[in-house]
């Protein structure tokens, strides 16, 4: 796949602050790339630097191999983690006044349809709940129909039913072989949408590859955990104490169960776990993404 | 040009449909005025003012001179072109009476009430003084012109301070407010332009500030009818011209600041002074000479000597040509500065 976006050893610091260090990215057209991170992690300031809003302390940016220029902000589509709209007006006289921003806009009532604004096209901007208001907020970012979408943390604040609607929102963007650049704090999120993922810790690049390669690289088999009784002696996997529970990671799920039973331990409350991204996270940042 | 009309539609639809400042903007200078004409309708003054140019000759000394219910103004310091400004007072009825000595004459005014007992006043308190017993060595000079009331000099300076507060706080505040809630960087993330952005929010402060300036001008002169002695044109050009420079005042301020209580700070602190010192509510004429000149370093005090020169004056372009050149120069000045310091973020 060709890329569409790169990142060479892109730095920015606030002050004595060193808010992202040298990170390397390239993503691939079409893709939908996440970025996740704890609080903190330079996040925003990555992805702002690659919209072109902020400009790096180093490093360079490249658009489809060039440097980017003016050009890139008619190609681009950003949604920002928080903004006001002009107040006193509509959601449609909004559309309509972006609309009027870019040379050739995407059509009304496409942008109507692809967020579903039709329900609040003459509500005024100040009263929208938080899931319309970022409907509203991606219709304005694909208004110039552009290459790459750029979403920063679009789903942070809102409740699990205006989150799935939301991500039904980014998958018909994803089906217009749209590139797509995410910031998430949820790893479901990371989960369903992304085709590949870096994962940013205090500025760095730690991780970043496809969701099914990370936790290929990272984890082997599964994760057993049963209610902690006794402190059983197991030769199959890894087996320590978190909490109340015994937990074994283990790359022979079978020779491990076996062994459970063989020590006679109550399997009520037994779980196996297949280590998914949030233990990836945690894994790798040390941190909850939540905390 | 698309661009530029969408942001003048949406930014004037902001600014109708909020409906508390909306009103704010015509109620406020409304009220002032016709507040002020009910409070300085009745003329509380007991004393004459009588100008007088020039040394009191020997022997013209009598007891009117000395009347404490005069209050004399000695203007003998002036040049000739002031002096010639001194008998537009007397026809205006800011002086009652002025006496040149140099060149024999003094003026009263035939339509002043105060003109009449003035002169029974000289006649008699000049009784027995000299040869000269009655200023017989002077001549009379009658002018006439109706009375300026407060409320017509007041006028000018009412709307002027509305404009100043409509551009200033209009223009620098609410981009201050853009630049700090994030609307600033959305725009900053599409194709249009700072210069773009910055003259769509002037022209529509612009057509906001003009339309409520001759809606509050044409609203309170059906209640107190001014005097008008010049021409509309003239007053709507100095009007739009002291919009633009007072907007691009604005912009200054809107140039880089992130904080509104920060923005509006610095915007009270330079508005209150231009108030005081623009002569809007009292005349400017009994201050230091240098504080006058200072006077001229505000916008505000260009629109209103200008404005009220052509109404209470009737003067023409080419008298208000000093007032209209500061106006235009400070709007090219302060453009100049807004953007080379205009900042998105």
């Amino acid at each position: 796949m060709k890329t569409i976006l790169e990142a060479r050893k892109l730095s920015k610091s606030y002050g004595q602050l060193l808010a992202v260090d040298a990170v390397d990215l390239a993503i691939e057209e079409g893709i939908c790339f996440g970025l996740l991170g704890p609080n903190g992690a330079g996040k925003t300031t990555t992805i702002e630097m690659l919209e072109g809003i902020l400009t790096p302390n180093a490093g360079e940016i490249l658009f489809r191999g060039k440097p980017i220029d003016r050009q890139f902000k008619k190609k681009v589509g950003i949604q920002f983690q928080s903004t006001s709209l002009p107040e006193f007006i509509t959601v449609k006289e909004t559309l309509e006044l972006f609309r009027a921003f870019y040379p050739e806009p995407r059509d009304m009532d496409e942008l109507i349809d692809i967020c579903s604004l039709s329900d609040i096209l003459k509500q005024d901007n100040r009263k929208l709940s938080g899931g319309q208001r970022q409907r509203m907020l991606l219709a304005l970012a694909i208004i110039p129909n552009p290459e790459i979408v750029f979403l920063d943390e679009p789903t942070t604040g809102l409740d699990p039913q205006a989150r799935r609607n939301f991500w039904d929102l980014i998958k018909k963007i994803k089906a217009e072989r749209k590139t797509i650049l995410l910031t998430t704090h949820y790893m479901e999120e990371a989960e369903l949408l992304c085709d590949k993922i870096a994962i940013m810790d205090k500025g760095v690049m730690v991780e970043c590859d496809t969701p099914a390669k990370l936790l290929e690289k990272h984890f082997d088999g599964a994760l057993v955990k049963v209610p902690h009784q006794r402190n059983a002696k197991l030769k199959s996997g890894d087996s320590k104490i978190v909490g109340d529970m015994l937990e074994i990671q283990t790359e022979t799920l079978h020779d491990t169960l076996h062994e459970l039973i063989h020590a006679n331990i109550d399997m009520t409350g037994l779980s196996i776990h297949k280590p998914n991204l949030e233990d990836l996270f945690i894994k790798l940042t040390g941190s909850s993404l939540r905390s | 040009m698309k661009q530029f009309t969408a942001i003048v539609k949406a930014r004037t639809m902001e600014f109708v449909r909020d409906r508390g400042t909306f009103f704010w903007n015509l109620i406020f200078p409304f009220v002032l005025v016709i507040g002020f004409s009910f409070a300085f309708s009745g003329n509380n003054d007991e004393l004459f003012k009588v100008g007088l140019i020039g040394e009191i000759p020997a022997g013209l000394e009598s007891e009117f001179f000395s009347l404490d219910q005069i209050d004399f103004i000695d203007y003998s310091e002036e040049g000739t072109e002031e002096r010639e400004e001194l008998v537009e007072k007397v026809r205006q009825h800011q002086l009652d009476m002025l006496v040149d000595f140099s060149t024999g004459k003094y003026f009263l005014n035939q339509q002043s009430p105060n003109a009449d007992v003035l002169r029974v006043l000289l006649l008699q308190r000049s009784i027995g003084v000299s040869e000269f017993s009655t200023l017989t060595g002077l001549s009379e000079q009658e002018v006439t012109g109706e009375d300026i009331r407060y409320v017509d000099w007041l006028v000018p300076g009412v709307i002027g301070m509305n404009m100043l507060f409509s551009c200033l706080f209009g223009v620098g505040f609410v981009i201050v407010r853009y630049r700090k809630n994030g609307v600033l960087k959305r725009i900053k993330a599409t194709p249009v332009t700072p210069l773009m952005f910055i003259s769509a929010q002037m022209a529509s402060r612009f057509i906001i500030v003009i339309i409520t300036s001759v809606v509050v001008f044409v609203g309170t002169n059906l209640f107190l009818g001014f005097t008008m002695k010049g021409s509309y044109f003239n007053l709507l050009l100095i009007t739009a011209l002291a919009i633009l420079c007072m907007i691009s005042l604005g912009l200054i301020f809107a140039a880089r600041i992130k904080s509104e209580e920060l923005a509006s700070g610095l915007m009270n602190l330079v508005t209150f002074p231009m108030i005081i010192f623009s002569g809007v509510f009292f005349s400017l004429e009994g201050m230091p000479k240098l504080m006058q000149t200072f006077s001229k370093i505000f916008p505000l005090t260009h629109f209103v000597e200008g404005a009220r020169d052509i109404m209470l004056e009737g003067a023409g372009l080419t008298a208000i040509l000093p007032n209209v050149l500061s106006l235009a120069g400070m709007t090219i000045l302060f453009l100049g500065i807004a953007s080379l310091v205009f900042n998105w973020d």
